[in-house]
């Protein structure tokens, strides 16, 4: 399960609408749970570094991410997730998502935009340990009103 | 010494810890101190032949050690490293 504050969960479908009809992405900062679980407190928006195809592919510069987790420490946070949005398709991942995907343990969030507009929105916890054992496990997105997250 | 922080999904092999301070005037050094204290962390880290793993961004302070001497980038004591996974995918 993942926890999301709402604020969080708003503005990282809304980025997808923003960047249509190219893929957004993003971090997502929060903490794990004593019960296994994520809490989202904060969606931070990346730019799209894939400049071939950035309307089916996404790419964070890895400095975002070194500022990020910098960013995460000075609050007791954490990197335990990520977002991105397929532009006119399912918010299913996608054999690219699962090659591409390194961070075990933690959330990969995907929003179908149709026509610019934020569709569903899936979560998907990368199991396993290595490229040879790893899978998404779909998981449910619990919606936390605003200061409930802090 | 250096101070290497570890990324979220690689901590469960350093004992949990967020960051892990180590010996080491280059990062060569200073991975290999990381990865004897920690021995679950190297076939996350490299690979069989011993390189690091293509999607093992290594960065000193705010600097990619690619656009550096690489893993022959030397460090002061004030410095931190940063072990990032990379992030990317797409329908």
């Amino acid at each position: 399960m993942i926890k999301i504050a709402q604020p969080a969960y708003d503005s990282l479908r809304l980025h997808g609408e923003e960047t249509y009809p190219h893929e957004c992405c993003g971090v997502l900062l929060g903490r794990f749970e004593d019960d296994g679980s994520r809490l989202v407190s904060t969606a931070v928006r990346c730019a799209n570094t894939h400049k071939e195809s950035p309307q089916n592919r996404y790419q964070i510069d890895p400095h975002e991410l070194v500022k990020i987790q910098r960013e995460g420490r000075q609050r007791d946070e954490d990197i335990i997730g990520f977002y991105h949005s397929h532009p006119d398709h399912p918010a299913r991942w996608s054999s690219t998502d699962l090659a591409e995907a390194h961070w075990f343990g933690c959330s990969y969030i995907i929003t179908g935009v149709a026509k610019g507009n934020a569709g569903i929105t899936n979560s998907f916890l990368l199991m396993g340990s290595e490229d040879t054992d790893k899978e998404f496990s779909e998981e449910r997105i619990v919606l936390l009103k605003q200061g409930a997250a802090q | 010494m250096a101070k290497v922080h570890i990324p979220t999904p690689l901590r469960q092999y350093a004992d949990k810890q967020s960051a892990v301070t180590v010996a080491g005037t280059t990062v060569a050094e200073a991975l290999t101190s990381l990865v004897s204290k920690h021995p679950d962390l190297k076939k996350h880290l490299y690979t069989d032949d011993g390189k690091l793993r293509a999607f093992v961004n290594v960065y000193v302070n705010d600097e990619d050690i690619r656009y550096l001497q690489k893993e022959g980038t030397g460090l002061k004591e004030s410095d931190t490293i940063s072990i990032v996974p990379s992030i990317a995918g797409g329908r």
